[in-house]
């Protein structure tokens, strides 16, 4: 579809040459004419042109609309994503709406009115009244959207702790992402970059008692329903952990600890079997199938088929391999989450595995 | 008060008149001139190239998007062998294109090159002065302009790398070569050249200001000056403001990178060693940067902004609608500029509070611009309009400022930031509203006042092909790639092939590409336009767009001193456009649709006050 398109496009631009270049020959013959000032004939081709153009421009939007929308993202997979998705929903229906009107009036009066020697503009400097009707309309409508911004935002950012909120460290290097756990104590022990040594991969203060049941993964596991709130270090520069899937997103400050917090909703296995998800995921293995194809041509490994998993990606330039820098989440019920962490060992158990 | 200082500078240029008439030199009137008109012609020019490298640079790294790890001739040519083994471009030259690129076109292009070309040339010429107030200043900020250009082209040929953290090197990325190459010498050569670029724009925006108060001739008052010296006026005020406050997180930085000291660092494990930096930190860095940073948007966009009211009303053959609301509106977008820099940080872990203040701060900005884009629209209604190339430029202009102005809407709510923040969808917003509008407004003044430059029109033919595939062409880059933002893909990935996840948006990349490609192109038409009109171009007459203002006024061959005479006095506003005399049976002047601003008021017309 999208090669389709780019053939129009082509074509499209193509024919815009080849008429600009009989544009061109015609007003060549007539120099004496051409002091490079626009003619009437000037103004009426420019103002078909700009007809085409604001078919084109319409016929892109919707085209993009149509075509496009579904890369957006599935419905959240947070307690508070679908009041964010919400908020998006209702902005980008407010500004579609103004941009729909706002670029015909431009481009219809710019038609329209296209010069004529015999014609007569309006004089036309002032109107109080006109103005401060649209100096009034945004007021009112923006009041509205940072009312109602400023509420979801309050929502989501201020995180009240208590007995059932999950605590875990997202820690930050160059380039990738590791978890911690506060095992049994539900404490995360003192940890600083000074503390990096051999197996000590994190920077956790050997000498805290709290720490001894901390627990590092490579994989971020979570229970489904519960809250979690996420302390972010950085060992090294700015990165930032962004969570898609979860309308989720903070930098990653060295030198400071950053949080955020949400409430998983969705497990991954029912993220996957999701209809949006089961025909996305068939679309994506479609394409590494024809990709694969070429690459076995050529002598290349096929890509592997594709599932679903949940991930969390560095959204600050961070260095050469920004591009992937990912950890891979699961979100899971209560049990397999228990199961899960129970099987990962914790500080103690590391450092006196490496003292054997 | 004017009308003294009318009278000082007449005095005064006369005895200069008649010294530099006979002993200008080819180096005095082409290099090191003091003539605003030509410093205006050598900012031009200087932009024009830097824009040449940093459209260049877009299309290499959209390439690499489109067609990731793919070996192209292009690169081998460009980016040679360390850069594009095998002509495969290589993750650190990814990050240093886009990095360059940013910060040629936000900076070398977008600011000195717009601002720095049109507040030169106009400032004195529609103020009615015979020059800046400090031609030497102006000599000087042109060159520290040059130098700080020719350092930036040379950081490009650094072993190492040109700096590669991004146009908004932050900390500590940018302070550690060990984090990434380009932050060795690139990034010294990126500070220093930065540096420069700074001072340039302090003497210039002094320069500016110091003009519009003091040197307007006998008439103007502030209420009559067109809407592009106000532009330029207000642009200059925010640029004093705010750049020496990026100077002093350059110096910052340059002292954490050579110096030892911890402004920005803290807590850093890097190759397997502890760095000794302690209690410094990165958010700092971000508020300094941000301080200058989105007020440099509006300095990129307010002259643009001028530039097209100026052309809008002169082609539209009406008056600017709401002059007044116009001005108020500049002063508020550059008031509410300097406190809303937060928006670009309501991720970066500071407090959420602040956050909510950007918000608000940021949302009202939305008021001014839409009042400008609603008087913009009504003063093309029952216009009679001239479709000249700088006009479409400025219907252009409109029409991507508020297509990217409405996703600042997004953008500036905190909470719909926290998944799109850094995505591809503010890469679709800010080049539509800031890179896209402001350099049609570039263009829409440079295919106006080609004639006040260089004495020759510019060829409407092949101005008309510029516009329409340039704008057909922008849309189609920056249009779909809202949606690809909508998917969580983020900027600067060298590649997206790491996440099987957007392994669909690959058609849409290549989409993009091809609508870049096509746009870079047709730009060499404009620049084959621009450079073979200066020889070969139509002579031009002395205003060749019925014009008010009063450049028009001046001889068409550039002589020291702007005007031959005295300098004319001004008895009225700028946009008496299609004014009808007392019994509306013809225009106040029979048969001419405008009135110049020498022109004293007439019997037979009504005293407006706008």
């Amino acid at each position: 579809m999208t090669a389709f398109l780019t053939i129009i496009v082509i074509a499209l631009l193509g024919i815009t040459f080849w008429q600009m270049s009989k544009i061109l020959k015609l007003s060549k013959t007539q120099t004496v004419e051409d002091n490079g000032v626009a003619t009437d004939k000037d103004n009426k081709v420019q103002a078909y042109i700009m007809i085409g153009f604001t078919i084109f421009l319409y016929v892109l939007m919707f085209y993009s609309f149509w075509n496009y929308s579904h890369f957006y993202l599935p419905e959240a997979a947070s307690a508070h994503g679908p009041g964010y998705d919400q908020l998006m929903f209702i902005s980008i229906a407010i500004i579609m709406f103004v941009q729909v009107i706002t670029q015909f009036l431009l481009h219809f009066f710019a038609i329209k009115y296209k010069g004529e020697k015999s014609n007569r503009a309006l004089f036309f400097a002032d109107n109080d009244k006109l103005e401060f009707i649209w100096t009034i309309i945004p007021v009112f409508v923006l009041a509205g959207l940072i009312i109602y911004g400023l509420f979801t935002w309050s929502d989501i950012m201020y995180v009240e702790e208590d007995e059932d909120t999950l605590v875990v460290e997202i820690y930050a290097y160059q380039f990738g992402w590791k978890a911690r756990y506060s095992g049994e104590d539900k404490v995360l022990g003192k940890a600083n970059v000074r503390f990096i040594e051999g197996v000590n991969t994190v920077g956790i203060d050997p000498s805290d008692q709290y720490a001894m049941d901390d627990k590092v993964t490579t994989e971020l596991h979570l229970p489904v329903d519960r809250p979690v709130l996420f302390k972010f270090r950085s060992q090294d520069i700015l990165h930032s952990a962004y969570f898609p899937f979860f309308r989720a997103q903070m930098n990653v400050v060295p030198g400071m600890i950053t949080q955020f917090g949400f409430t998983p909703t969705i497990t991954s296995e029912e993220m996957r079997n999701s209809e949006y998800m089961v025909e996305k995921v068939h679309e994506l293995n479609q394409i590494r199938k024809e990709r694969s194809k070429e690459l076995v041509a050529n002598g290349d490994v096929a890509l592997e088929p594709y599932e679903f998993e949940y991930y969390l990606l560095c959204n600050k330039i961070c260095g050469v391999s920004h591009f992937n820098m990912q950890m891979k989440i699961v979100v899971e019920s209560e049990e397999e989450y228990n199961t899960w962490l129970a099987e990962q060992a914790t500080f103690a158990e590391t450092i006196k595995d490496k003292e054997e | 008060m004017s009308d003294l200082a009318h009278h000082i500078d007449a005095h005064d240029d006369h005895h200069d008149d008649h010294g530099h008439h006979h002993k200008e030199t080819f180096i005095t009137k082409y290099i090191f001139s003091q003539d605003h008109k030509m410093i205006a012609k050598q900012y031009l020019i200087t932009g024009l190239l830097m824009g040449v490298i940093g459209i260049l640079m877009s299309v290499l790294f959209r390439m690499q998007l489109a067609w990731p790890e793919q070996s192209f001739e292009i690169f081998k040519i460009f980016l040679g062998e360390r850069f594009a083994p095998d002509g495969v471009m290589s993750p650190d030259a990814y990050l240093a294109l886009v990095t360059i690129h940013g910060t040629i076109m936000v900076f070398f292009v977008l600011t000195a090159g717009l601002s720095g070309t049109f507040s030169n040339l106009l400032i004195p010429l529609q103020i009615g002065a015979r020059d800046m107030a400090s031609g030497f200043l102006n000599m000087v900020s042109y060159w520290l302009f040059f130098i700080s250009s020719v350092i930036m082209v040379i950081s490009l040929f650094v072993e190492s790398g040109p700096a590669s953290a991004g146009w908004t090197i932050y900390p500590p990325l940018s302070a550690l070569p060990e984090a990434i190459p380009g932050s060795g010498l690139g990034m010294t050569l990126w500070l220093v050249s930065m540096a420069f670029f700074i001072a340039q724009s302090l003497l210039g925006s002094l320069n500016y200001i110091v003009t519009v108060i003091n040197l307007r001739t006998k008439g103007m008052s502030m209420t009559r000056l067109p809407l592009t010296i106000w532009a330029f006026f207000v642009t200059a005020i925010i640029g004093v403001v705010s750049f020496p406050v990026l100077l002093s997180a350059a110096l910052m930085l340059i002292m954490d990178r050579s110096f030892g000291t911890s402004f920005f660092l803290s807590d850093i494990y890097l190759k397997g060693e502890v760095l000794a930096h302690q209690g410094g930190s990165p958010v700092l860095f971000e508020h300094l940067f941000w301080f200058l940073g989105h007020p440099e948007v509006y300095i990129v966009i307010l002259p643009a902004m001028g530039l097209v009211s100026e052309v809008m009303a002169t082609n539209s053959r009406k008056p600017i609608f709401g002059y007044r609301a116009m001005v108020l509106s500049i002063l508020a977008i550059a008031f509410l500029s300097t406190i809303v820099w937060g928006h670009h940080m309501f991720v970066s872990g500071m407090n959420p509070f602040l956050g909510s203040v950007f918000t608000f701060t940021t949302l009202l900005i939305a008021i001014p611009s839409a009042v400008k884009a609603f008087n913009w629209i009504t003063t093309l209604w029952k216009g009679n309009i001239q479709m000249n190339p700088g006009m479409l430029f400025s219907i252009g202009f409109v029409s991507t400022f508020i297509t990217g102005g409405l996703t600042g809407i997004i953008l500036g709510d905190s909470t719909l930031d926290i998944n799109v923040h850094d995505t591809y969808f503010v890469i679709a917003h800010f080049h539509l509203v800031m890179g896209i509008s402001a350099l049609y407004g570039l263009f829409a003044g440079v295919y106006h006042w080609y004639p006040k430059m260089f004495g020759r029109m510019l060829n409407k033919n092949l101005g008309y092909v510029h516009f329409w595939v340039t704008a057909i062409g922008a849309y189609g880059v920056f249009f779909p790639m809202h949606f690809i933002g909508m998917a969580g893909l983020p900027r600067r990935y060298y590649t997206n092939t790491a996440f099987p996840y957007f392994d669909d948006l690959a058609d849409v990349n290549v989409l993009i590409t091809v609508f870049a490609i096509i746009t870079a192109l047709v730009q060499l038409v404009f620049l084959y336009n621009f450079i073979s009109s200066i020889f070969f171009g139509k002579k031009a007459t002395q205003n060749p767009w019925n014009s008010t203002t009063l450049e028009w006024t001046t001889p068409v061959e550039h002589i020291h001193g702007n005007w031959p005479g005295p300098i004319p006095s001004v008895y009225r506003w700028p946009y008496d456009y299609s004014k009808l005399n007392k019994d509306e049976t013809d225009y106040v002047l029979a048969g001419q649709d405008y009135i110049p601003q020498t022109m004293p008021l007439q019997d037979n017309e009504e005293e407006l006050h706008h």
